[in-house]
């Protein structure tokens, strides 16, 4: 069963080549909010020795002596950019998987061996010419491989143009590869694991596909063995399919740096709840219920693992954000423990359906209601006039300690009348 | 329990005309842009003018398009005359650009519409 995974190239940086061409051709590096490391660069600033995850400060004389052009993160541009990169896809198969904002997987099951890297470069063409995003497919039987083939499609291994099927590869040709490839670059194999890996002489994917089952189990846990099997084309881990029509609204973020207090992670929570009622509202929904979540980083494994969510039921369907930031507050509360570094945390709306279908109950105020219903239109309408965010529930929070620093942010060019890009 | 009669005209509903449903065929690829100057004012793009920008088209000559040019996008009318290219203005007082072999004109989407608002 042919699987692709279609991955953007540097994408939030070819976002931003999309409405400034300036850019292209030079080095660029997209910032995080939080705490300025580096979340995307051009193969430039690549090749200049800025790394992923670098601290701007740590490469600021680099940037200056080479003119390397530093920009803040806008979301708010990728996410519009990444909702018509998904769409576009989605239309290459019937089943789809969103991996995160920039990679999905593609079930390219039925379509004859010999045509799929023609389909792939339609794929990389179609978004290319539609959107302006370059992007990278690869293609194999399970979901590592396919992760696999698409970082060698990156890379320009195996003479692939932007597009890697490594069922066109023999198995020598394949077993060369691999060889070639360090375990690390695996999905999945973390860098604890690559360590421990290489002190067992495993170093290459090569070594890794064809080291003894037993002594990865006995060394590893479960998830290893997966990756194992799956190098060696048995398909352990399921395309998981969203394609289904908008159940839940999800607003979720990895922190830049970890969390630990309440306070924090409060602020944020109340943050992603905010925005997805604003979503709700624009569908012109209501949810039953608030579903909260919260981790710690499952990739230091050394570390006290922590996760958990909570669905906390609404009396009634609302679209308040008052209201459902309280629900979401109420479930971070309950499954909140201290004293643990919390890397992620996100707000799920469920129970989604039409405003408009609710069945009124004896207990509801609708005075309450239409007051509600007034001051949830007047924050939107604030909030579309003056900048996302003008607007909010106190209790997310003014400066924002887990998302600063948006001095050097582009506009908004395709969600604000008021910013779109401009043509002389 | 429901009274009266139903609307005569409950069997005849369609859905309201919507600018964005006549103005846009292709949601993903549809950017909007603002044209600033009045380089097109022959073909009635004035200043602050909103354009609909289809990138998921072919351009063909004759067509209104957004090119890059020097890192810029222009908005500019596509012609092929005795196999050149050429990016032609609708303004007597700027010039038009030629593209000669060799170099590539880069094309950023297609003008498929104009929206002028007055006030």
């Amino acid at each position: 069963m042919p699987i692709a995974l279609v991955d953007c190239n540097n994408f939030y940086v070819s976002c931003e080549r999309v409405f400034n061409p300036k850019l292209e051709g030079k080095p660029v590096v997209v910032l995080s909010n939080n705490d300025g490391v580096a979340v995307s660069r051009s193969a430039e600033a690549r090749a200049l020795g800025v790394n992923m995850a670098e601290p701007w400060f740590k490469f600021e004389r680099l940037a200056k002596k080479h003119g390397i052009i530093a920009l803040s993160s806008n979301y708010t541009l990728y996410g519009d950019m990444s909702a018509r990169v998904m769409s576009i896809l989605s239309t290459f198969s019937p089943k789809q998987e969103i991996y995160s904002i920039d990679e999905c997987f593609l079930d390219l099951s039925g379509f004859p061996s010999d045509s799929l890297v023609n389909y792939g470069q339609k794929i990389r063409q179609t978004v290319k010419r539609n959107v302006g995003i370059p992007v990278c497919v690869g293609i194999a039987d399970t979901k590592t491989l396919a992760k696999l083939a698409n970082h060698c499609a990156k890379k320009g291994f195996a003479g692939s143009d932007g597009v890697c099927d490594f069922g066109r590869l023999s198995d020598a040709e394949r077993s060369k590869l691999f060889a070639s490839i360090p375990v690390g670059d695996v999905w999945g194999v973390g860098r604890k694991i690559a360590e421990k890996l290489l002190t067992m002489n495993i170093k290459t994917v090569e070594d890794l596909k064809t080291a003894s089952p037993e002594r990865i189990s006995s060394q590893f846990s479960v998830v290893l063995v997966r990756t194992q099997q799956e190098l060696n084309n048995v398909p352990c881990i399921e395309l998981e399919d969203a394609g289904a029509p908008r159940q839940q609204i999800m607003v979720s973020r990895s922190f830049g740096t970890t969390v630990t207090a309440l306070e924090d992670l409060s602020e944020s929570v109340a943050y992603f709840a905010t925005t997805a009622a604003g979503k709700l509202r624009q569908d012109g929904s209501v949810a039953a219920s608030v579903c909260v979540y919260l981790h710690t980083n499952p990739f230091k494994e050394n570390e006290p693992q922590y996760q958990q969510s909570k669905i906390v039921p609404l009396s009634q369907p609302s679209d308040d954000t008052t209201r459902l930031v309280k629900a979401a507050l109420a479930g971070l509360k309950a499954i909140y423990r201290s004293g643990l570094d919390y890397k992620k945390s996100g707000v799920m709306l469920m129970g989604l359906q039409p405003k408009g279908s609710i069945q009124p109950t004896l207990f509801d105020d609708t005075d309450k209601q239409a007051k509600s219903d007034n001051l949830m239109h007047v924050m939107d309408s604030i909030n579309r006039k003056m900048g996302k965010g003008s607007l909010t529930i106190a209790a997310s929070g003014l400066g924002h300690g887990w998302a600063m620093r948006r001095d050097k942010m582009s506009p908004n060019y395709t969600t604000d009348w008021n910013e779109l890009p401009i043509a002389t | 329990m429901t009274t009266g009669f139903a609307s005569p005209a409950d069997d005849y509903l369609e859905g309201r005309l919507s600018l964005d449903a006549l103005l846009v065929q292709n949601r993903e690829a549809t950017f909007f842009v603002r044209a600033k100057g009045d380089s097109m004012v022959g073909a009635g793009i004035s200043d602050g003018d909103l354009l609909v920008v289809d990138k998921s088209l072919n351009p063909i000559s004759g067509n209104i398009i957004i090119a890059v040019v020097d890192g810029e996008l222009i908005v500019r009318r596509l012609i092929e005359r005795e196999g050149k290219i050429i990016l032609q203005p609708e303004n007597p007082d700027y010039k038009e650009t030629e593209f000669k072999e060799g170099s590539e004109l880069q094309v950023w989407g297609v003008v498929t519409a104009t929206i002028k608002r007055f006030g």
